[in-house]
């Protein structure tokens, strides 16, 4: 009896691992320098469909999200991201989306915080 | 930004004539052995010259006069910023910190903080602005600060009335820490009731607030955070003394209970028992004062589990004598031996304040706030008495989320409101029970670039106002690189409480006539406003360093105001609109620092404000069209044990005011119909020893400038033409004050 419940249970709970979480919180690194990547970056994130909050912390590059995972993946965050001209681990932006960012948040250069300057 | 390009190409050039800054990180031991830290990273505050630590923890960075804090950082140790003057070896040991991902930069922020992204109009005053002129209480807090004007209430109490955009501080909301303050009994005397060092800081927004705090708001808001156990320093004790004979202590003691529970103590008293009369009229410049202030307060924070809390208690006991000099309370109360006066209040205050932040969801959370206070003032005014007491419950539910995503953010929550007054005016009783309940809907919105707006609704049902809606609504635009353009727009509602309002009319022979309509508030109807404006404010950046420049507008409109007609010397007749009334403010501000560590702030203010009174359309009395303000500050950079000199230096000029008439009076007792403009200056040194211990000394009124007859018929005090209500400028002369702040 005992065994069949905690049999019941880790199903119960494997089943729930596999759903699809409406508030699901990730984070992950997303190469930028400045206040103005900052807003670009979470003006990206919360452009796609299904992301509810984005904060990007300047000094560790840690993009922090609560999504809700039956409307988008990372994958879909990323593309957005890398089209707004910035780098992540797996997705690199195109040269032209690179281009078109501001002068001074050329972080494939210097990648040192300088929002203070501008 | 082209002179920021331009500025990064000169920069090596600069540099390369410059001296070196050479040293060595090392990693803090018992031994204080040199065990060097490779990779720590050495920049210069604010700049773009940073280097890192080679392999035996050596590092050589350029040494330029343009930088003077040297920041040194390394994962996993706690960050230093070290303040350097000259070119010299630095050796240096990083302290390990406990948590292994922070590093904190930290970023001298300004005194005075205006917004450029909130959609509406707020001034941030933190603490380090509070410090430059040692107020005693809130009342004085805003001395330094242009968008609230200070002016003097009556003759005999000297208690300072706040105006914003033209109008008088029972128009403004001030609330502690978001749950209502001053109001009620407490508004003429409740700012003097919050003792200057319990202040963490204010915020001001002008023009309609929100419609989270209530409906009662017309011209502005003043919230004032207090100083919480968790962050205050564990012991704080202050003394003051002033040479007008104020006393002054207050002490703070906080202590830690656990990683979750905190807890502080904080008590202020202050005296005054010189009799002062510099002007020779026979009455005291300043009322003999006493007052005792304990506040108890509790803090909970677990933030794990996502529970935030606060527990005030707070008791306080004000008595004020005031009158002629001669006078005796025990033998001459209610004689005609000599005029005199007393107020005595004993006011307790109980707040709860818990909130609630999702620990998964970082944008939703409750907040719920209740208080309680029993305010009881017993007094006489000469003649004429005056009590009041009045019970206040306030509750206020607030719950925060998104809709889709955080661009989309909204408020929502329910109101409850109790205040029952019971009153006694000279042998007339007023009693009165006000209940409301309202619920809010708030919805504000930013597309995280140039747009954002707020607005807001409520619905609210009072026993004497009716049922109402309230709108408010915020919007900002940033049209290009720090600038950022506002508007406001809002309608607020208030049961005017006529009496406590305007209890400096009962110091004079004027008789009180109510001339109401049967309304629901002393015969009156409810007072009730439309607010709207517009403000821009631009940042800008002249010879590297940072400044601002706003200019706003606002423009309030009464569509029912309870006008006080004291336009006859004879009396005061209190009356519905009748007409128009309306006040019109335009304020433009300059801010810049203008040499290094030197802050300069100035501002010119116009005020068209005017009301339908029985004589016809009339300027308001006693308030200057024009004012200027122009505020100074230097400090020295603070050494590396903290000492430093701070200066600061403030001047209020008004242009001439419009006086109530007085031309019925007997020739000698006439005033004219304006009094001339005046400036007025104050200024403060303070001198920094340590983290610890500062001592300050400061003047008032710098210049004497005083008042000639702030007391009309002072001579005789029970006839026909006694009046105090008359008071457009300082009555007592130059002040100077002293004091010591001592923190561990």
């Amino acid at each position: 009896m005992k065994n069949s419940v905690l049999i019941a249970i880790c199903l119960l709970v494997s089943t729930i691992g596999f759903a699809q979480e409406k508030n699901k919180k990730m984070a992950f690194e997303v190469d930028g320098k400045c206040e103005m990547c900052k807003m670009r970056i979470e003006k990206a994130a919360l452009g796609v469909p299904g992301v509810k909050y984005a904060l990007w912390d300047i000094p560790s590059h840690q993009l922090s999200l609560v999504v809700d995972e039956r409307k988008t993946d990372p994958m879909k965050i990323k593309t957005a991201l890398v089209a707004a001209g910035h780098d992540t681990k797996e997705l690199k932006a195109t040269q032209e989306a690179y281009d078109d960012i501001h002068p001074c948040c050329k972080y494939r250069e210097d990648n040192t915080d300088d929002s203070e300057k501008h | 930004m082209k002179q920021i390009l331009i500025i990064f190409f000169w920069l090596p050039m600069l540099l390369t004539a410059q001296d070196k800054i050479e040293g060595m990180v090392m990693e803090a031991n018992a031994e204080n052995k040199h065990i060097g830290l490779a990779g720590a990273n050495v920049y210069w505050l604010n700049s773009q010259i940073g280097t890192i630590t080679k392999e035996n923890g050596t590092f050589s960075i350029p040494y330029s006069k343009d930088y003077n804090k040297l920041v040194i950082s390394f994962v996993g140790f706690k960050t230093d910023t070290l303040t350097i003057n000259e070119p010299k070896m630095v050796h240096h040991w990083l302290v390990p910190s406990n948590q292994l991902d922070e590093v904190v930069v930290e970023k001298e922020r300004d005194a005075v903080q205006k917004t450029f992204f909130s959609t509406q109009n707020v001034v941030t005053v933190n603490s380090a602005e509070l410090l430059k002129a040692a107020c005693c209480n809130l009342s004085e807090s805003f001395e330094t600060n242009p968008a609230i004007d200070v002016n003097f209430n009556d003759a005999l109490t000297g208690t300072k009335q706040i105006q914003m955009l033209g109008l008088t501080s029972p128009y403004l909301l001030i609330t502690q820490e978001n749950i209502p303050m001053v109001r009620g009994a407490s508004q003429t005397y409740g700012l003097t009731f919050t003792p200057g060092t319990w202040v963490e800081s204010i915020q001001i927004t002008k023009g309609a607030g929100s419609v989270v705090n209530g409906y009662e708001s017309i011209s502005g808001q003043i919230n004032t955070e207090l100083q919480k156990p968790l962050t205050d320093t564990p012991v704080f004790v202050n003394g003051y003394a002033n040479l007008n004979g104020r006393l002054e202590l207050n002490t703070h003691l906080n202590t830690k209970l656990s990683d979750k529970w905190s807890t502080g103590l904080y008590l202020h008293g202050n005296r005054r028992d010189v009799e002062v009369d510099n002007n020779d009229d026979g009455f005291l410049d300043n009322p003999l004062a006493n007052q005792i202030n304990i506040m108890s307060r509790w803090q909970y924070q677990n933030a794990e589990k996502g529970w935030v809390s606060f527990f005030n208690l707070r008791y306080l006991n004000d008595e004020k004598q005031i009158g002629q000099t001669d006078f005796k309370p025990d033998t001459d109360r209610f004689t005609t031996n000599a005029w005199g006066s007393e107020i005595d209040t004993q006011r307790f205050d109980g707040s709860v304040k818990l909130g609630y932040v999702f620990p998964e969801l970082p944008y939703q959370s409750f907040g719920f706030q209740t208080s309680y206070s029993s305010h009881k003032q017993d007094s006489y005014y000469g003649f004429n008495i005056y009590n009041i007491d009045h019970e206040s419950i306030y509750t206020n539910l607030i719950f925060n989320s998104i809709i889709g995503n955080t661009k989309s953010k909204f408020k929502t929550g329910l109101t409850f409101a109790y205040d029952g007054y019971n009153e006694l005016v000279n042998s007339q009783e007023f009693n009165r029970t006000d209940t409301s309940a309202g619920a809010f809907f708030e919805y504000s919105y930013t597309n995280l670039e140039k747009l954002s707006f707020t607005a807001g609704l409520r619905l609210d049902t009072h026993n004497r106002l009716g049922t109402f809606f309230t709108p408010r609504f915020h919007i900002r635009y940033t049209p290009w690189e720090k600038g950022s353009l506002r508007g406001s727009f809002g309608i607020g509602r208030r049961a005017a409480n006529i009496f406590a309002e305007n209890q400096r009319l009962f110091a004079s022979s004027r008789t009180l006539q109510l001339q109401g309509n049967g309304g629901e508030i002393y015969g009156f109807d409810p007072e009730k406003a439309v607010n709207y404006g517009i403000s821009f404010i631009q940042g800008f950046s002249l010879f590297e360093r940072p400044g601002n420049f706003s200019v706003d507008f606002y423009r309030t409109d009464f569509d029912n105001q309870i006008v006080v007609d004291w336009e006859n010397p004879d009396q005061v007749v209190f009356s519905n609109l009748d007409g128009k009334s309306y006040a019109n403010s335009l304020q433009a501000e300059l801010n810049h620092e203008v040499l290094p560590n030197v802050e300069l702030r100035t501002a010119y203010k116009f005020y068209d404000v005017k009301t339908d009174y029985q004589t016809g359309l009339l300027q308001k009395p006693l308030q200057a069209r024009h004012r200027y303000f122009a505020n100074v500050g230097y400090n020295t950079t603070p050494t590396e044990n903290g000492s430093q000199w701070r200066f600061d230096y403030t001047l209020h000029a008004l242009g001439e005011q419009r006086l109530p008439n007085t031309s019925s009076n007997p020739v000698n007792f006439q005033l004219g119909d304006f009094a001339e403009g005046y400036s007025l200056m104050n200024a403060q040194v303070t001198k920094v020893f340590s983290k610890k211990f500062e001592v300050y000394v400061g003047g008032e009124n710098l210049t004497d400038f005083r008042q000639d007859n702030p007391v009309l018929g002072s001579n005789d005090p029970f006839g026909t033409n006694f009046d105090t209500t008359i008071v457009y400028a300082p009555i007592f002369g130059r002040m100077v004050y002293a004091g010591f702040r001592f923190k561990s």
